[in-house]
């Protein structure tokens, strides 16, 4: 497996970052260490007298039993169970290792050498034209990182693509205008782009206030955004992260100034809208494979090999459940019948 | 140091909330989800903190654009008094009044309480703004549709038959055109076409676009929190 990013460090740096590590350990120990304190004088003000003050054992050991002041207490007191793990979550935790365990598999056979083909990609091919129209025209890009908060792994994954976009923009010599609904996601998107322009080896060009906020509300921020669409008239827009309502606001007015338009979301709910006004739609995990597919690097490429085992495991549990299912119909067997509930209620919930 | 604490703190954040999902409590009185939740906190903590930034650009930019006279200069003059007039409203509670619970203490109602100038600007001001910019929506579907729906392949013929068949379904247009037809052909009457192509179809594609969604958001928040790709925090980088 490829190294991580907190080894193969110098010691001086290795010194530091054990310390910091430690300390945040140390944080969280003593805030559990702490909550089990504050439980056990509760648990023992609960098996005190009936004014809960300080702490007494002898109602325990008469006859009788506790008082009954604190026999609703008593409730209270735990089984004294440790419960490493929930149950309940089993098939969901063997599940997600397999499929996480699947993706380091193979980012550590491209490690090694291995050679993956990933098919292309249209809506990242077209990234370049794009901001070459916009410089060959004269205008600006639009970038909108969708309308939700860091917090929103779309989000990430836009901010990781405007990183790809910026870089091209500095190489054409090209404006990215990017409007953003959240001050964290501007922030985050000006670290981007100011690194994309470094990178390019145009650090000159970068100009910090093309990244600005706008507002967090919903159509307050698609009509500022349409706006500017309308009087600077970009020349491509590029639409990657969380959208809803707004997305065939933005799609359409982009169509109607005539701009080139790629979009990318991981909402079922709005690629319709913009696979109908964009030019070129990235849908679902093609969003999410951008990083990967436009780096080109052999450990990216096999992260997105991982991700095809997991549909593979994906297609067969929905052929095998789909003849279990029919098959239980059909025959009306018991045990069938049993392995299908199994299936859905407990290994699918 | 200035991307190993960033990369740092998204690990632990990260390991911590999968720690939360599957143990959620190991005694009563340590429970993995109470720290799944601080850490959303802190998250919260952080994003009001940066609402101070985003005020800050906000003004700048548009302070910017008004003394350099960019055309557009107007528009950012109105969204200047917009702004400051709401938080001088809000801060100050202007047309606050006293609450049931104070009587006798004035401005004691919430600054959103109904009757105040803060909740005025958002009732009338606000809502009917958002409603405006949401009703252009139903033009621009209008628009789409025209410029989608054309027989010029047989995918888009295909768009266009099944198009005609769900929006005819949800109108009494499907009833009226269709709903002659006897009982043992009632799968092709419109209203019940429509149902079975959302409930079929449409489910069936869905499904499958999650399924590659939820993949990819797994595989993308693995090698975040494993530090693989950094580019979130500006480093091209491994």
């Amino acid at each position: 497996m490829s190294h991580l990013a907190f080894f193969n460090v110098s010691p001086g740096t290795a010194i530091v970052r054990g310390a910091v590590g430690t300390l945040i350990v140390f944080c969280l120990c003593s805030t559990a260490l702490a909550q089990e304190v504050n439980g056990n004088q509760a648990i023992d003000a609960a098996k005190g007298d009936d004014l809960g003050n300080g702490i007494s054992t002898e109602a325990e050991n008469e006859p009788g039993g506790l008082q009954p002041a604190v026999e609703g207490a008593a409730e209270e007191v735990p089984d004294g169970e440790i419960h490493w793990f929930d149950t309940d979550r089993t098939w969901f935790a063997i599940i997600l290792a397999f499929v996480c365990g699947s993706v380091l598999v193979f980012i550590g056979l491209a490690a090694r050498g291995m050679q993956f083909t990933v098919r292309k990609i249209a809506g990242l091919e077209a990234t370049e034209e794009a901001v070459g129209r916009a410089t060959e025209m004269g205008r600006p890009c639009l970038f909108v990182p969708g309308i939700q908060d860091m917090n929103q792994i779309d989000t990430v994954a836009g901010v990781t693509l405007l990183g790809h976009v910026a870089e091209a923009a500095a190489r054409y010599d090209a404006t990215v205008v990017v409007p953003t609904a959240y001050p964290l996601v501007m922030t985050a998107a000006r670290e981007a782009m100011h690194a994309a322009y470094l990178t390019a080896g145009r650090p000159e060009a970068y100009n910090e206030d093309n990244v600005f906020y706008v507002t967090q509300e919903q159509f307050g921020y698609v009509a500022a955004v349409t706006g500017m669409m309308a009087r600077d008239r970009p020349a491509a827009c590029f639409y990657f992260g969380k959208f809803y309502a707004e997305s065939l606001l933005l799609a359409e007015t982009g169509n109607m100034t005539g701009a080139m338009q790629i979009a990318g979301t991981a909402m079922p709910a709005q690629l319709p809208f913009f696979v109908a006004a964009c030019d070129y739609t990235l849908i679902g995990e093609e969003f999410f494979a951008a990083r990967a597919y436009l780096s080109g690097e052999p450990q990216q490429l096999g992260s997105l090999k991982g991700q095809d085992v997991g549909k593979v495991f994906a297609a067969t549990v929905l052929i095998l459940g789909c003849l279990l299912k029919t098959a239980a119909d059909a025959t009306q067997s018991e045990m069938l019948q049993e392995w299908v509930s199994y299936l859905q209620e407990t290994i699918l919930t | 140091m200035k991307q190993f604490i960033p990369l740092l703190i998204a690990s632990i954040s990260g390991i911590v909330l999968i720690l939360s999902f599957f143990v959620p409590e190991i005694t009563p009185t340590i429970r993995p989800q109470t720290w799944g939740e601080t850490v959303n906190g802190w998250f919260t903590v952080l994003a009001a903190m940066a609402y101070v930034l985003g005020a800050a650009n906000l003004a700048k930019i548009h302070l910017k654009k008004i003394s350099d006279r960019k055309p557009g200069w107007g528009f950012s003059a109105v969204t200047l008094i917009a702004f400051f007039g709401t938080l001088a409203v809000g801060l100050f509670k202007l047309g606050s009044f006293p609450s049931p619970q104070f009587p006798n203490t004035p401005w004691a109602a919430a600054y959103d309480e109904e009757g105040t100038f803060f909740w005025w600007i958002y009732e009338y001001a606000m809502n009917p703004l958002m409603a405006t910019i949401f009703a252009i929506l139903a033009f621009f579907v209008a628009s789409a549709a025209f410029r989608a729906f054309r027989a010029k392949n047989v995918e888009a013929t295909l768009l266009l038959a099944t198009a005609f068949i769900i929006l005819l379904g949800r109108t009494y247009a499907g009833s009226v055109l269709t709903d002659w037809l006897p009982d043992w052909l009632s799968g092709l009457r419109l209203g019940n076409l429509s149902v079975t192509i959302g409930q079929v179809f449409l489910t069936a594609g869905n499904r499958a676009i999650m399924i590659g969604i939820a993949l990819g958001v797994a595989a993308t928040s693995l090698k975040i929190i494993l530090g693989m790709d950094r580019s979130y925090i500006g480093s091209s980088e491994r």
